[in-house]
């Protein structure tokens, strides 16, 4: 697959935020790893590292009266829409201060007041949501966009068809972010899909559709600006596949038998921090200094995260039975 | 031979592709990952990409293509990874699997063998801690398999394959790492029989799957303290071997059902009714029951715990239906 070449470099200061936030889904999920190590994250954990760029050029172009949905892989979403990185830690540490109160761990991230609903473990069971989301938006006369993201292994489910097809046919706001990672746990795609070209696959439900570079940030970020402003503007449904790679293990189970070493390092060659990074240097935007200063404000970051989420208290035991239903009069669940 | 419950499950899938030409085994990274639980790891090395059959995320899709192979004269063993995914294809396995037979006049059946991973206790949260097997044991046409210990695991899968009918085969995910003897001439098992794993006077604890063990170790800390605890493991919940519950009643006068199934219309409730029809004038005490807490199961580990039956809860049960005296308080 050949991309068009990458768009321009942006201004110094919106090229090093782009780069922050790469870096700090990175050191997060790095810092995950070694907790899991430490027995402080438990269940199933599953890492986003190498698919940074799609998360930090993709999620800041929706608005705040946008809606994301997303998978069990999905800190990097929450972490580039702004859920404070201490509320998405402590939900690993399944404390009570974290965005679920602890009761949903790693694979289920939400945010209400950043509309960010899911955290769905189930593949592929976040898309008909989204298509309701965007329903909701349009009956309600709201111009909201939703985007939905989702690996490429999701779209062998039925759900996906589904999903597509009531998306185009009441020509709904939705934006179906494909992140195609290549694998779905060890299936890959081309064992596991009659058309690999899932951009095709979406035309056939007449949903313009691109495939991007998910390794350049840069043009996932044009992309993700294009197809909202589309979506935003009446266009109904669109389609983004995003080509990218996850550089880790499957989730902390995984023995990773079904791809070689030399591949994985193959696509590190590709590595979206290190390639952005690169580009900025070579334009003089970034100094050794300044690089090494975003990295420490980074680290701090999470450093704080992880207090956070220590300093954090457990959910008694008595509040086990909250939350099977609701606790708040019907009308004050309204305006969501 | 000293082994693992996993692998257990890994030589009766092995046996069965030996000695039958047309046994395959069908579903999501069963082949190249080695299997969600490292049950297949191996085997498509050996048998094939075609029999060892990579499905991709389309649990409708192959779930109902393993009822179509069957139909067509396979014999399919089609691994759905978990219970809690097996949901994608509940249409499959109610609407058809379960009915083809009925509708058809008795003209169609289904030999279909579909295994899952089921229970909670990982720390997966939710939508990954499912124990629903007592759903699908309220299914007629459907036959319910729990294999909670080396032998089951090990004997079951050969005789659900030679079974006429769908079965469903229920591995708790608990129970892989489980680590024992077997014999090496350990062969097929039946499945439509409870099993007594403890003999006991005092009270019966009625369990099984994942739970079996934790009544097991109830059942070792109530001897302790003088009280004989039998253990009746189900291991077919569907059809139910309602004589042996009622056997174990009317050797015991108390019952305490442990599920780690919701309460509510559960299985537990299924058998507590029985045991009321049958057995009424036996029982010394009401029927107990410990069974999984009424909500979805949280993620931290000291929710998760309160969520699911516990050996403690199952002492507490056990005492509440002993007469006073009978077993150490507290
Ligand atoms: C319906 C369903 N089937 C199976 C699984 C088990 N599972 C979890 S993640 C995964 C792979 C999904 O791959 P993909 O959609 O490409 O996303 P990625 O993990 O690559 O980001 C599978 C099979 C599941 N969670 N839900």
């Amino acid at each position: 697959m050949t991309f068009p070449p990458s768009p321009p470099l942006p201004e110094r200061e919106h090229g090093l935020e782009l780069l922050r936030s790469m870096i700090l889904v990175r050191r997060f999920e790095e810092k995950c790893a070694e907790l899991y190590g430490k027995e402080k994250i438990r269940g199933f954990l599953h890492l986003y590292i190498g698919e940074e760029a799609v998360a930090a050029g993709s999620v800041p172009i929706l608005g705040p009266e946008d809606s994301l949905v997303a998978t069990y892989r999905e800190h990097g979403h929450a972490l580039v829409r702004g859920v404070p990185p201490g509320r998405v830690m402590a939900e690993m540490y399944g404390k009570m201060e974290g965005c679920a109160r602890g009761r949903g761990g790693s694979m289920h991230i939400f945010d209400a007041e950043a509309r960010v609903f899911g955290g769905n473990a189930i593949v592929a069971g976040g898309l008909p949501v989204a298509v309701g989301l965007a329903l909701a938006a349009r009956m309600l006369g709201e111009n909201r966009v939703t985007a939905c993201y989702f690996g490429e292994g999701a779209a062998a489910e039925g759900a996906f068809h589904e999903s597509m097809n009531l998306a185009a046919l009441w020509d709904l706001p939705v934006l179906f972010c494909c992140e195609n990672n290549l694998y779905a746990m060890g299936t890959a795609l081309a064992i596991s899909q009659s058309e690999t070209d899932l951009a095709l696959r979406a035309a056939g439900y007449r949903i313009p559709a691109w495939a991007v570079d998910g390794m350049d940030v840069l043009a996932v970020e044009d992309a993700m600006r294009r197809a909202v402003e589309a979506v935003r503007g009446g266009g109904g449904p669109h389609f983004l596949e995003f080509r990218t790679y996850r550089f880790r293990a499957h989730s902390m189970f995984d023995p990773e038998l079904y791809r070689t070493k030399e591949e994985v390092a193959r696509w590190k060659e590709r590595d979206p921090i290190a390639l952005f990074v690169e580009r900025l240097r070579a334009a003089d935007l970034i100094e050794e200094a300044r690089a090494k200063e975003i990295e420490a404000e980074v680290v701090a970051e999470v450093e704080e995260a992880v207090r956070f989420a220590e300093a954090g208290s457990w959910e008694p035991v008595e509040e086990l039975s909250r939350f099977v239903y609701s606790e708040r009069p019907a009308a004050a669940a309204e305006g969501r | 031979m000293k082994t693992t419950y996993r692998e257990a499950v890994r030589e009766a899938i092995r046996e069965a592709m030996n000695r039958d030409a047309r046994v395959f085994l069908m579903g999501e990274d069963v082949g190249h990952y080695g299997g969600c639980y490292a049950v297949s790891r191996g085997l498509l090395e050996e048998f094939g990409e075609d029999r060892i059959r990579d499905a991709p995320l389309s649990e409708a899709g192959f779930v109902g293509a393993g009822i179509g192979a069957a139909l067509g004269g396979m014999r399919p063993i089609v691994e759905v990874m978990t219970v809690n995914f097996s949901f994608l294809a509940l249409d499959q396995i109610v609407n058809n699997a379960a009915t083809l037979l009925h509708m058809s006049g008795g003209a169609l059946n289904v030999p279909l063998v579909i295994r899952m991973a089921t229970g909670g206790g990982r720390q997966v949260a939710a939508q990954h801690s499912r124990s629903l097997e007592g759903w699908y044991a309220h299914i007629p046409g459907l036959k319910i398999l729990t294999p909670a210990t080396l032998e089951d695991a090990r004997g079951t899968l050969w005789t659900a394959l030679e079974d006429p009918d769908p079965v469903l085969i229920f591995e708790h995910v608990l129970l892989y790492n489980l680590e024992g003897e077997l014999p090496d001439d350990a062969g097929p098992v039946p499945i439509d029989r409870a099993a007594i794993r403890r003999d006991g006077t005092d009270v019966s604890l009625i369990t099984y799957g994942g739970s079996l063990p934790k009544a097991l170790a109830a059942a070792e800390r109530l001897a302790e303290e003088g009280v004989s605890a039998e253990v009746l493991d189900l291991r077919t919940l569907r059809p139910l071997d309602t004589e042996a519950i009622l056997e174990t009643v009317e050797k015991t006068h108390r019952a305490v059902i442990v599920d780690e199934g919701w309460r509510s219309g559960s299985l537990s409730a299924e058998i507590s009714a029985r045991i009321t029809e049958g057995a009424f004038y036996e029982l010394d005490a009401p029927v107990a029951r410990v069974c999984g807490a009424e909500v979805p199961t949280p993620y931290p580990k000291h929710l998760e715990a309160a969520a699911l039956p516990q050996v403690e809860g199952i002492l507490e049960a056990a005492r509440s239906v002993l007469p006073a005296g009978r077993g150490a308080r507290g």
